[in-house]
C-alpha cells in the first residue's frame, strides 16, 4: 500500500492542489444537484469529460510499460465510431453494432501489435502508420460526411446513467477493475513489466514477448473503440474529421503524469487514471475562470515539462545536491 | 560503386525508385502531369513541409525527434501577419526576428533533452503545445497579409521556358543545398551521425555531444520557423491552427526517405525525395479528380509500411552477413 502511495503521491498532490484552487476560486465547483434521478455538478462533469481519455490512457499505459507508444489510438476511436454510425444507421441491433466497432479496434490493435511484436518495428513508426491512415479510413468509411443517428439503447454508452452517475464512469471503473485484477491476481501484469524493463533477459527466462506486445496493443486498441464508442454516442453522430484527433497525445500525458515512465517497466493504472482527471480538470478550470481557452495548450505545455523534469534524475540531482553537501 | 556503398544505399535508391515509378505511371495517365510547370509545383506547393522535413532530417539522425515542427510554422505565420499588419513592423526586422526566435525556441528544447536526459518525444510535445497555445492567444483569426509580402514573390522568381521558379521555391531548394552541404561536407554533420550512430561512443571519442545535440534542435527550429515564412509567403496569411499535423507528414517524409528513426543512417537527399512523393500523390489525385483528398493519407500509410518493411528485410541481410 505505502508502496503505491508513494508513487501516486505526486499526481495526486497535483490533482488535489487543482481541486482546491477551484474549491477557492470556483464558485459551486462542488456544488451537486438531483435531477431526474442523475447526479450534476461540475466535478462529474469532469469526470464525464474525461472518460475517454481516461479509457485510452488505460490503454497507453499497458503498451509504455512494454517501452511501447500507441499514436493511433485517436485514428482507431474514428474508426470504431465510424464503423458503429454506419451500421446502427442501418438499424442492425445494437450489439452487432458494439460488437462490430470494438472488433474493428481490436483488429487494428492486433495489427499495430504484428508490426511490433513480430516484424520488430519501432513503435512510433507502426502505429504512425495507422494514425495517418487510420483517419483516412475512417473518412473514406464515411464517405467524408458526418454521419448521424438516433438510437436511444446505443445512445446510452456515451449518454446514459447508472446509479446517478454517467455510464462513462461505470464502464472506466469496469475496465480499470478488470485490468487490475489481471495486473494483481495474474502474472500478466508481471510479463508486461519484464517485456518494458529488459526484453532480451524477459525471452530467455522464458517470457514470449512477442504474444506480450502482441496482447497489449490489442488492449489498447480496444480501450481506443470504447472511447470511440463513447464520443460518437455522445454526439449521436461520427465525425471522422475530428474523432479523437491529438487525443493520443493526452492519453501519452495521462500516463507520464500518473508515474509510468515512457522507457517501461513499473506501472500504474490508477496513475494514469489521475493524470487524465488532472488534465481535463486543468481544461474545465480554464473554461469556468473564463480565461482564453487557448491557454489550456500552454498550461499542458508547461505540465508536460514540469512532469518530465521531476521524473528526471539528472534534474532532481541538479536540484538537491547542493543541498546535500551543505548539510 | 562498389557492393557495399551500394547496400548502404538501398533504401535511397528505392525510395528514388518508387518515386519516378510513381511519376511515370502519372505523366502516363495524365499527359499534363509531366509538364515542367506541375514538375516546379512540386516544389512551390511542398516547399514549407520540405524545409520543415529537413531540419526535422538532422533531429532524427541525432537519434531524437522534433514533434513541434507544425506549431512553430503556425506560430510564426501568426506573429508574421501580426508584426506587419498591427504593428508596422518592417519585414526586414519581423523575419530574422522569427527566424531567431524558432532557433532560440529549439535550442531551449534541445537544453532539456541533453541537460536532463529528457525523452524528446515528450519535450518536443510540450513545445507543440506551448507554440500552438502561443499562436492561438495571439490571434484565433486567420490574418492576411497585405504588406511586403507580396512585392517580394513578385519581385523574386526566375523564369524557366513557358514556367516560373517562384521565391517559395527557390528557398526550398537553397535550403536544399544548404541541408546538403551540411550534412555531407561540415563537422557539424559528421557529428550528428557519430551521436546518433552511438552517443556513448561519440562522448567517449570527445565530440562536443552537448552542442550537437542542442545544435541540431535549433536548427530544426531554425527550418521550421523558416518554413512560416515560406507558409506566409505561399498564403500571403498567417493562421495559428496552420500546418496542423505537418509534424507527421514531416516524419512520414523522412522516414520513406530512407531515414532511420533509431538514429545515424539516413541521408538529407531522401528527405527530399520523400517529400517529392508526397506532392507527386497529391498532385495524382487532384488530376483524378474523383478520389477524395483522405485518399492521401492511405497511401501515404501504405507507402510508410511498405518502406519500413524493406528497411527491416535490409537491417535483417546485414545482421546474417555479419553472422
Amino acid at each position: 500500500m505505502s508502496a503505491s502511495w508513494h508513487k501516486l503521491k505526486w499526481p495526486l498532490i497535483a490533482l488535489a492542489m487543482a481541486f482546491v484552487f477551484n474549491a477557492i476560486l470556483t464558485p459551486g465547483f462542488f456544488h451537486f444537484t438531483v435531477r431526474d434521478g442523475r447526479l450534476y455538478g461540475s466535478v462529474i462533469d469532469i469526470l464525464n469529460r474525461a472518460a475517454p481519455v481516461m479509457l485510452l490512457s488505460l490503454g497507453m499505459t499497458l503498451v509504455i510499460a512494454t517501452g511501447g507508444v500507441d499514436l493511433s489510438v485517436g485514428a482507431v476511436m474514428a474508426i470504431a465510431g465510424a464503423v458503429a454510425a454506419i451500421l446502427v444507421s442501418k438499424q442492425l441491433p445494437v450489439p452487432v453494432v458494439i460488437g462490430a466497432g470494438l472488433g474493428v479496434a481490436a483488429l487494428a490493435g492486433v495489427w499495430n501489435g504484428v508490426l511490433v511484436g513480430i516484424f520488430k518495428v519501432p513503435p512510433i513508426v507502426a502505429t504512425l502508420i495507422l494514425m495517418v491512415s487510420g483517419r483516412g479510413i475512417a473518412q473514406l468509411l464515411t464517405g467524408g460526411q458526418i454521419i448521424t443517428f438516433e438510437n436511444k439503447s446505443f445512445e446510452f454508452i456515451g449518454r446514459g446513467a447508472l446509479a446517478g452517475l454517467p455510464f462513462t464512469i461505470t464502464l472506466v471503473v469496469i475496465v480499470l477493475a478488470v485490468l487490475s485484477l489481471l495486473k494483481a491476481r495474474t502474472a500478466f501484469g508481471l510479463f508486461i513489466e519484464c517485456t518494458g524493463d529488459n526484453e532480451t533477459a524477459s525471452r530467455y527466462a522464458g517470457v514470449n514477448t512477442n504474444l506480450v506486445k502482441l496482447v497489449v496493443y490489442g488492449v489498447c486498441s480496444l480501450c481506443a473503440g470504447l472511447a470511440g464508442l463513447i464520443i460518437t454516442t455522445d454526439i449521436k453522430a461520427a465525425d471522422s474529421n475530428n474523432a479523437g484527433l491529438w487525443l493520443e497525445l493526452d492519453a501519452i500525458l495521462a500516463t507520464v503524469i500518473g508515474g509510468t515512465a515512457l522507457t517501461g517497466g513499473r506501472f500504474q493504472l490508477a496513475g494514469s487514471l489521475i493524470g487524465a482527471i488532472l488534465i481535463q480538470t486543468l481544461t474545465t478550470t480554464i473554461l469556468t475562470r473564463g480565461v482564453a481557452v487557448e491557454l489550456t495548450l500552454v498550461v499542458k505545455a508547461v505540465v508536460v515539462i514540469l512532469v518530465c523534469l521531476l521524473q528526471s534524475e539528472k534534474f532532481r540531482a541538479a536540484i538537491w545536491k547542493p543541498k546535500a553537501v551543505g548539510a | 560503386m562498389n557492393l557495399r556503398a551500394l547496400q548502404r544505399n538501398v533504401p535511397l535508391l528505392a525510395t528514388i525508385v518508387v518515386c519516378l515509378v510513381l511519376y511515370v505511371a502519372a505523366a502516363v495517365k495524365y499527359p499534363a502531369f509531366a509538364s515542367l510547370r506541375v514538375f516546379i509545383n512540386f516544389f512551390a506547393d511542398n516547399s514549407f513541409l520540405g524545409i520543415a522535413a529537413l531540419g526535422l532530417t538532422f533531429v532524427i539522425l541525432s537519434g531524437g525527434i522534433d514533434l513541434s515542427v507544425g506549431a512553430v510554422v503556425g506560430l510564426v505565420s501568426v506573429f508574421l501577419a501580426l508584426a506587419m499588419e498591427k504593428w508596422h513592423w518592417h519585414v526586414a526586422v519581423a523575419v530574422p526576428v522569427a527566424l531567431a526566435g524558432g532557433g532560440l525556441f529549439g535550442s531551449l528544447m534541445g537544453l532539456l533533452v541533453h541537460r536532463f536526459a529528457l525523452p524528446p518525444f515528450l519535450v518536443t510535445l510540450g513545445g507543440m503545445f506551448f507554440a500552438r497555445g502561443l499562436a492561438q492567444l495571439l490571434s484565433l483569426e486567420a490574418q492576411p497579409i497585405t504588406r511586403y509580402l507580396s512585392e517580394i514573390t513578385d519581385a523574386v522568381k526566375v523564369p524557366l521556358g513557358n514556367a516560373v521558379l517562384p521565391t517559395t521555391a527557390i528557398i526550398f531548394l537553397v535550403v536544399i543545398v544548404g541541408a546538403f552541404v551540411l550534412s555531407k561536407f561540415s563537422r557539424f554533420g559528421r557529428n550528428v551521425y557519430a551521436i546518433g550512430g552511438n552517443e556513448q561512443s561519440a562522448t567517449l571519442m570527445g565530440l562536443p555531444v552537448a552542442k550537437i545535440k542542442i545544435g541540431v534542435y535549433a536548427l530544426s527550429g531554425f527550418c521550421s520557423a523558416l518554413a512560416g515564412v515560406v507558409y506566409c509567403l505561399y498564403t500571403q496569411s498567417g493562421y495559428a491552427k496552420a500546418a496542423e499535423g505537418l509534424e507527421l507528414d514531416a516524419i512520414a517524409a523522412v522516414v520513406i526517405g530512407g531515414t532511420l528513426l533509431s538514429g545515424g543512417v539516413g541521408t538529407v537527399a531522401g528527405t527530399v525525395v520523400g517529400v517529392l512523393i508526397f506532392g507527386i500523390i497529391q498532385t495524382a489525385i487532384v488530376f483524378q479528380g474523383t478520389l477524395s483528398s483522405w485518399w492521401t493519407k492511405i497511401v501515404i500509410g501504405v507507402l510508410l509500411l511498405a518502406f519500413i518493411l524493406l528497411q527491416k528485410m535490409i537491417q535483417a541481410k546485414k545482421f546474417q552477413a555479419v553472422k
